[in-house]
């Protein structure tokens, strides 16, 4: 392959600071020069005044390989994932089966090189099946690639478990990422309890079944001196126990998903099952906690929580419909209106989708930097789009975001220096 | 009924009380008047609902809501087929919008449906051509309830206005509950909620009513008492320890009908838990229970409704 030369980029490293204009020089699939400078056979790009910053890291995606296909393949969710800039994705292990043998992570992360667009890191299951009850082999799992160790959308119910599984974690220097949710006041609930839920008739789910799950995982991170990362956070009362956790210099984490600093428990009006979720949407003055815990730092990263579902999963009525929603194609869009209404800086947010969260799951991702792998994101910041169910890239069309008009559109996603969108 | 302005919803449908002004549910009311009037003088009007198809598609078993309905449907003419699923072939779902589908094909035009999921027949009247009817969804609403409720409380009372109304019981699990409170308060009645903290909705003070944990304060002056049905899987699902110690604290008795005003009417959506959530002898006693008016009043009401949604359809008989 050439050298390829983008010349008259936005370069933007949230990493180090770099926003200005530039050109970045991409040589055997790694950052080969931020200066300009290149050789005469380089090939060049000219990006038009757009922003290149460095692909985006997405710590959270369930894709339906393996077990369900017919919701998302591991290749379609690779061709969504590129198209929203992303070059890193983390998938959850509670597939069928459960990624818990050495044996399916690697399965995982060669069908992920296989599709060329993206890194697929899989977490391994925290325990047997995702069941809640035995510890996996951490070792073995992490040996064979496994980036972390969690649930998925499954709380670790039991006390003791978790009190293990952030124990035994910590002999092989791997965090916890626990899906926050006191699995008995969840049960059978549909959406957040309160006045909207009590109009619709919808069995509720309490707020503080999130903080109560965050208070005692906290308490066990104190007692294990393990890491704990709270996925998907969406409440003010599980935001404030983590920002005070932080302060007290205790292992915990925690990233949210755009539905929860994007929409509010208003979405599921009229029974819109597209907008059922877990954790379900909040009241509105839980959205402006976790935008203001974006901006504060008490939230780490910002992951798609992508969830494919297919229309069988969610024509249903809304009780019985299943919850979750695409995310990987609206990540970044959906992330940039926040910085278009002025809540986050430009570089705040990048840096929430990209070096934050490499840094938190300890890989080499996330930054231009010369060396660094040339994954990498030209972004046309200020062109709008309007997202449409049926027209996402990839399988899963479930988007909650559906006719949500955006601003800010991926136009190429690099991965190891090749094109692989736009 | 010449001469009659026809009230018009504000949809082809009717899903729930929440949502409609007062004016729609006055003429709905004075229709439904009209017809109970009719109905006394046992006169029909089988040229109104004459051609069309009228199906009752319940997925929930109710003897009395589907009859009622099936006889408001007769006596405007209507041609009607009841449709029992039986439930356990709808938990998958998928049943739901091919029975639609089937329905659809059939040119059915009013659909009159009764589902265990709150959304249902909202879901149903997104994907048919015809009116649908809620006939009971869940815990959400049951709108032709609070209507006949309604009327049966106007006719007795002479207004709904400035009325005190305790609602009382399950009030979480009740879609009778849910269509009253928005029926009532919309018609500028004082509307009591009264149960156990367990039995009452989240953030239930944010509909408009206020919340009783004591039924004596919760009854007291008030002009109408509306029971609800305790379901006994409620006692299995630790809401409530005992239907003894709920019938002490919250069933009605003669002793905790005297808080209420002298000429309070009681209410019951039927079926009744005798010696659970009333007693016997209120619920048989012909100077406070209105329990057979209300019977009576529930065809009425569907008859008003069949004939508003019938008129509003596109195709013609």
């Amino acid at each position: 392959m050439r050298p390829l030369l983008i010349t008259n980029a936005r370069l933007l490293d949230p990493a180090s600071g770099l926003d200005a204009p530039g050109a970045l020089l991409i040589e055997g699939g790694r950052i080969a020069s931020l200066t300009g400078a290149a050789a005469d056979e380089a090939e060049r790009l000219d990006a038009g005044g757009a922003l290149l910053c460095p692909g985006l890291v997405d710590m959270r995606a369930a894709l339906g390989e393996p077990g369900a296909e017919h919701r998302e393949t591991i290749a379609s969710a690779a061709e969504a994932a590129a198209a929203g800039g992303i070059t890193t994705l983390c998938l959850l292990p509670d597939t069928d089966p459960a990624l818990d043998d050495p044996a399916l992570i690697e399965f995982a992360i060669r069908r992920g090189e296989a599709t060329g667009r993206v890194s697929l890191l899989p977490y391994a299951a925290a325990t047997k099946g995702c069941a809640g009850q035995e510890l996996s082999e951490y070792g073995l799992l992490r040996e064979a690639g496994a980036i972390a160790f969690t649930d998925g959308r499954r709380a670790i119910g039991s006390a003791r478990t978790m009190r293990l599984a952030l124990s035994y974690a910590r002999a092989f220097g791997a965090m916890v990422v626990q899906h926050p949710e006191e699995p008995s006041l969840a049960a059978g609930g549909a959406a957040t309890e309160g006045e909207l839920a009590t109009r619709m008739g919808l069995p509720g789910i309490p707020a503080a079944a999130e903080a109560i799950m965050v208070a005692r995982d906290i308490a066990l991170a104190r007692l294990t001196g393990g890491h704990v990362h709270f996925a998907h956070v969406s409440t003010a009362a599980a935001l404030d126990l983590i920002r005070a956790a932080k302060a007290e210099g205790l292992a915990v984490t925690a990233d949210t998903a755009p539905p929860y600093f994007d929409l509010n428990e208003t979405a599921i009006g009229d029974f819109r099952s597209y907008a059922k979720l877990s954790p379900p949407l909040r009241r509105e003055e839980d959205r402006l906690a976790v935008l203001a815990a974006l901006a504060d730092g008490t939230l780490d990263a910002i992951a798609s929580d992508h969830q494919p579902r297919d229309a069988d999963d969610k024509r249903l009525p809304f009780a019985q419909a299943e919850a979750g929603g695409a995310g990987l194609a609206t990540l970044l869009g959906v992330t940039l209106a926040q910085v278009h209404n002025g809540a986050l800086s430009l570089a705040a947010a990048l840096a929430l989708l990209t070096c934050r969260p490499a840094a938190l799951l300890g890989i080499e991702a996330g930054r231009l930097a010369v060396g660094a792998p040339a994954d990498l994101c030209l972004i046309a910041l200020e062109r709008a789009w309007q997202v449409k169910a049926g027209q996402l890239p990839g399988k899963a069309q479930n988007s909650p975001f559906d006719g949500r008009a955006l601003e800010g559109r991926v136009i190429a996603t690099f991965k190891a220096g090749r094109r692989v969108f736009g | 009924m010449s001469g009659f302005t026809y009230p018009i919803l504000p949809g082809r449908h009717l899903l729930a009380i929440e949502g409609l002004q007062p004016p729609h549910i006055s003429a709905l009311l004075d229709l439904a008047e009209s017809y109970a009037l009719l109905n006394r003088q046992g006169k029909t009007q089988r040229d109104l609902l004459k051609g069309r198809t009228l199906i009752n598609l319940f997925f929930e078993d109710s003897t009395r809501t589907r009859t009622s309905f099936e006889l408001a449907g007769k006596r405007l003419g209507a041609d009607i087929v009841n449709m029992s699923v039986s439930t356990s072939s709808v938990n998958k779902g998928e049943t739901l919008l091919d029975t639609a589908a089937t329905l659809n094909a059939m040119n059915t035009d009013l659909l009159v449906v009764r589902h265990a999921q709150s959304g249902a027949p909202a879901l149903l009247a997104q994907k048919v051509d015809a009116a649908v009817i809620n006939a009971g969804d869940g815990t959400h609403e049951h709108p032709t309830q609070a209507l006949l409720d309604a009327l049966t409380i106007r006719r007795r009372k002479g207004r709904l206005q400035g009325l005190v109304v305790a609602i009382c019981g399950d009030v979480l699990h009740s879609r009778v509950a849910r269509s009253n409170i928005h029926l009532l308060s919309a018609m500028g009645a004082r509307v009591r909620i009264v149960g156990p903290p367990t039995l009452i909705p989240a953030a239930a003070a944010r509909l408009g009513v206020e919340v009783h944990h004591d039924m004596r304060a919760g009854l007291s002056d008030a002009d109408v008492v509306m029971m609800l049905r305790l379901q006994r899987e409620r006692m299995a699902a630790g809401l409530v320890p005992s239907a003894r110690e709920f019938f002490r604290f919250y069933g009605l008795d003669a002793a905790k009908l005297r808080h209420a005003r002298p000429d309070a009417i009681v209410m019951h959506p039927g079926p009744m838990n005798r010696g659970v959530e009333i007693d016997s002898a209120i619920a048989d006693d012909p100077e406070r229970s209105v329990i057979g008016e209300q019977v009576e009043m529930g065809v009425a009401v569907r008859m008003a409704v069949l004939d508003v949604l019938a008129r509003g359809l596109r195709r013609n008989a």
